[in-house]
C-alpha cells in the first residue's frame, strides 16, 4: 500500500503538471478563435449534460494547423529555428569543449573554483544578462568603442539586432549546459589511459583524438541535446538581440499568442514544435540510457 | 653445468640492459630517488621491492619517459634515453589499473599500439592473434573490456604491451587486482611468458612473495635508494641489513654486543643473565660493536630437553602458537621477555603436538644459521 502511494506521487504530479496542460494546449488548438473571454469557442459546459459534450466535440477540428501548412510563415520559422539552433549548438560545443578540458585538466583543488565560475552567471536574472549583451554588441557600445578605441576597425559595427548577436548570446546563455556534461565525463576518464596511448606509440595529439574525444562522446552528445532542445523554442534572446530578419518559432508563437490573440493558432504552433521537440528528446534519454547501462 | 646458469650480473663481461648512472628525481622538495645507480641485464626478471612511497614507481615512469630525472641519466642498450618522449621508446608498460581503452575491443585493445607504427594490414592481424594465443584470449577478442573478468583484463594488458615486441617491458603491480589463488597462477604464467619472448621485465610490487616467486634478481627499496640488489635466494638468506631481512620473510633480530671468538666465529652477549651466543660471518666486527643478529624462524629448533650438541640454546616459554595447517609458528617467551618465533613442520597430528601454551620450552639453533648484521 505505501509502495503504491509513493509511486503515485510522481505520477500524479506529472498527470496534473505536465499531461493536464498539454491537453488543454491540444484542445485549445483545435478551437476556433472568438471575440470573449476566454477568446476561443466552444468552452466545455457540463450543465447541458450529455448533449452538451457532443456539441463541443462536434465543434473540434483542425483548421489551425491546416492553417500552419498553408502560411510559409510557420514551416520558414521552424526551419530557420532548427537551423539557428544547430549552428549555435556547434559553436557552444568549439568553445565549451576546451573550457571543459581545461578544467578537468586543472590541479583538483582549483575545480570547485572554476566550476563556481561556470555556474555563477545562474545566479543573476537571465533577463538583465542579455540586457547586458545589449550593451555590449550595440553600435555605441562597449564592444565597438574598444575595437575604434583599438584602431582595428574605423566605422562601428552592426551587431545587435543581427544573426550574429543571436548566436552570441545563445552560446553565452547555454555554454554551462554544454560544459558539464563534457567536464564530468572528462574528469572521471582515467589518466592512465593517455599514458598508456603515448607509452604505445601515439603523439599527444594522437592521443587526444584517439582516446579522449571517442571517452568523452557521451559527454558531447548529452551536451549537444541540450542546448540544442531548449535553443530550438528559444524566444527571448531572438526578440532582444535579434533583428526583423531574425526567424524564430518562439518569436512567432509569442505574437500569436500577445499580438495576434490568436490562441487557437499559437496553441497549434505550440503542439507542432513539441512534435519537433520529441525526436531529439527521444534519443537524448536513449543517450543517457546506455551511459547508465555502460557504467555499470 | 655451471656455464648454462643464468647470471649475467656476475659477468664482468656482460652489457647491461640498462644503466641508472647516479640518478636523483626530486619533486618540488621530496626526493623521491637518491643518487642510485643499477644494472638491469637482457632477458632479466628483475623485480622492484619496496613498501609504498619508496621510490619504486617513479623508477619505472623514468624508465617509461612519464619522468625525467632530475640528476644523472638512464641508458637503455648504451644509448642515453632521457630526451626520448615516451610514444619513440622501445619500452612498454603494463598499468597498475591495466588501461583499458574501454571503448576498444580487445581484438583493437592488442592492434592499437601496432596500428601506430603503420603495420601492414596482414601482419598486424597475424601478430594479434599471435598475442591473443599467447595469453589464450582468442574466445574473448570481440568483447569490450568490461565485459570480461578481472583475469582477462590482466592478460589484455599483458598482451597489449607485448604485441609491439618491446625491448623492456614494465609491470606496475600487475597481478595487484587478483586474488591470491590467480595471483599464483599469473605468477606462473607470467614467468612462461617471459621466458617465451626472451623479453625483459621489469616488475614493480610491495608483495615480497611475488618478487621472490618471479625474479632472477630482486631490489629492494627504501626511500629512494636501494638497499640491496640480488637473487631472491641470497636476498632471503644473506640479506645485508636488518631493514632487509625485516621485508623479506618473517625474522627474529637480536640485538647485541659482538666479541671476537677466532676465525669469523663471534660471540654475542645479549641479556645480562644469559648465556652468549654464537654466530659465524665473513664481515669483520670489532670487540664490542652493536650488532644484531638475525635469525629465520624456520632455522629455529622448538624441544622440551635441551638439545645436548646445540651450540646456541635458550629456555622461554609458550606464549602464543599460530597454527596454519601446514607449518606452526611458537611464540616463546625468554624469561627477559623478548618473544622469538620458532617454526616447525606439522608433521604429526595437531592432538600429538608435543607442548602448549605456557610449557616451558628449549630453543636451539646452530652458529651459521643466524646472519650476524652491522646495521
Amino acid at each position: 500500500m505505501r509502495r503504491a502511494v509513493l509511486i503515485a506521487i510522481p505520477y500524479v504530479w506529472l498527470l496534473a503538471l505536465f499531461l493536464v496542460p498539454f491537453f488543454i494546449v491540444l484542445k485549445i488548438s483545435l478551437s476556433d478563435t472568438a471575440l470573449a473571454i476566454p477568446p476561443y469557442t466552444p468552452t466545455l459546459d457540463f450543465s447541458e449534460g450529455w448533449t452538451g459534450i457532443k456539441n463541443f466535440f462536434s465543434q473540434l477540428d483542425l483548421e489551425n494547423f491546416v492553417w500552419l501548412t498553408e502560411d510559409d510563415l510557420y514551416w520558414k520559422a521552424y526551419l530557420s529555428s532548427v537551423k539557428i539552433a544547430l549552428i549555435s549548438t556547434i559553436l557552444t560545443l568549439i568553445v565549451g569543449y576546451p573550457i571543459a578540458y581545461a578544467m578537468a585538466r586543472a590541479p583538483e583543488e582549483w575545480r570547485p573554483t572554476f566550476m563556481m565560475l561556470v555556474i555563477l552567471p545562474f545566479w543573476t536574472s537571465f533577463l538583465i544578462r542579455v540586457y547586458a549583451w545589449m550593451g555590449i554588441l550595440s553600435n555605441e557600445g562597449y564592444l565597438n568603442q574598444l575595437l575604434l578605441w583599438t584602431g582595428i576597425i574605423s566605422t562601428p559595427l552592426t551587431i545587435l539586432n543581427t544573426n550574429t548577436a543571436v548566436y552570441i548570446g545563445i552560446v553565452y546563455t547555454y555554454l554551462p549546459f554544454m560544459i558539464l556534461p563534457i567536464y564530468s565525463s572528462l574528469e572521471r576518464m582515467d589518466g592512465s589511459l593517455i599514458e598508456a596511448a603515448e607509452d604505445l606509440g601515439c603523439s599527444r595529439l594522437q592521443a587526444f583524438w584517439l582516446v579522449t574525444i571517442p571517452l568523452s562522446r557521451p559527454g558531447i552528445i548529452a551536451g549537444c541535446f541540450l542546448v540544442m532542445i531548449p535553443v530550438i523554442g528559444e524566444f527571448v534572446i531572438p526578440s532582444l538581440l535579434g533583428g526583423s530578419g531574425t526567424l524564430m518559432i518562439g518569436k512567432v508563437l509569442w505574437e500569436e499568442f500577445f499580438s495576434n490573440r490568436d490562441w487557437p493558432v499559437a496553441s497549434a504552433v505550440a503542439v507542432v514544435l513539441l512534435l519537433i521537440l520529441v525526436v531529439p528528446i527521444v534519443l537524448f534519454q536513449r543517450n543517457q540510457q546506455k551511459q547508465t547501462e555502460a557504467e555499470k | 653445468m655451471n656455464s648454462e646458469v643464468f647470471a649475467p650480473w656476475d659477468d664482468p663481461q656482460a652489457k647491461p640492459l640498462i644503466q641508472f648512472q647516479n640518478v636523483t628525481k626530486r619533486f618540488g622538495a621530496f626526493t623521491a630517488i637518491d643518487n642510485l645507480s643499477l644494472d638491469i641485464y637482457e632477458r632479466e626478471f628483475f623485480a622492484l621491492l619496496g613498501p609504498s612511497g619508496c621510490g619504486k614507481t617513479t623508477m619505472m615512469r623514468m624508465l617509461a619517459g612519464f619522468e625525467t630525472p632530475t640528476e644523472g641519466h638512464i641508458l637503455l642498450g648504451g644509448q642515453d634515453i632521457d630526451p626520448i618522449p615516451p610514444n619513440k621508446r622501445a619500452v612498454n608498460m603494463m598499468f597498475q589499473s591495466y588501461a583499458l581503452f574501454p571503448h576498444l575491443s580487445i581484438w583493437d585493445n592488442i592492434a592499437f599500439g601496432l596500428r601506430r607504427d603503420n603495420m601492414p594490414k596482414r601482419d598486424l592481424e597475424e601478430r594479434v592473434e599471435e598475442m591473443l594465443r599467447l595469453t589464450r584470449l582468442e574466445q574473448f577478442a570481440r568483447r569490450k573490456p568490461h565485459q570480461i573478468s578481472g583475469g582477462q583484463r590482466q592478460r589484455v594488458a599483458l598482451a597489449r604491451s607485448l604485441a609491439k615486441a618491446p625491448k623492456l617491458l614494465l609491470l606496475d603491480e600487475p597481478l595487484g587486482a587478483l586474488d591470491k589463488k590467480l595471483r599464483q597462477d599469473t605468477q606462473f604464467e607470467l614467468m612462461d611468458i617471459q621466458e617465451k619472448t626472451g623479453t625483459t621485465f621489469v616488475i614493480v610490487t610491495h608483495d615480497q612473495e611475488e618478487a621472490m616467486t618471479v625474479a632472477s634478481r630482486v631490489a629492494v627499496m627504501d626511500q629512494g635508494k636501494l638497499m640491496q640488489v640480488a637473487t631472491p635466494d641470497r636476498i632471503y638468506e644473506t640479506p645485508n641489513s636488518v631493514y632487509v631481512a625485516d621485508f623479506i620473510g618473517d625474522v627474529n633480530i637480536i640485538e647485541g654486543r659482538a666479541t671476537a671468538q677466532g676465525d669469523e666465529s663471534y660471540q654475542i652477549d645479549w641479556a645480562e643473565g644469559q648465556p652468549p651466543l654464537t654466530a659465524s660471518s665473513a664481515t669483520a666486527l670489532s670487540n664490542g660493536q652493536r650488532c644484531h643478529l638475525a635469525i629465520r624462524p624456520e632455522k629455529v629448533a622448538i624441544s622440551a630437553e635441551r638439545p645436548a650438541d646445540a651450540i646456541n640454546a635458550i629456555q622461554g616459554k609458550v606464549h602464543d602458537i599460530a597454527y596454519l595447517g601446514n607449518l606452526s609458528t611458537y611464540h616463546v617467551e625468554l624469561p627477559n621477555g623478548t618473544i622469538i618465533k620458532a617454526q616447525t613442520a606439522n608433521t604429526r597430528r595437531i592432538s600429538r603436538r608435543s607442548f602448549t601454551w605456557e610449557d616451558p620450552v628449549w630453543l636451539s639453533w646452530t652458529a651459521t644459521a643466524a646472519v650476524l648484521l652491522e646495521n
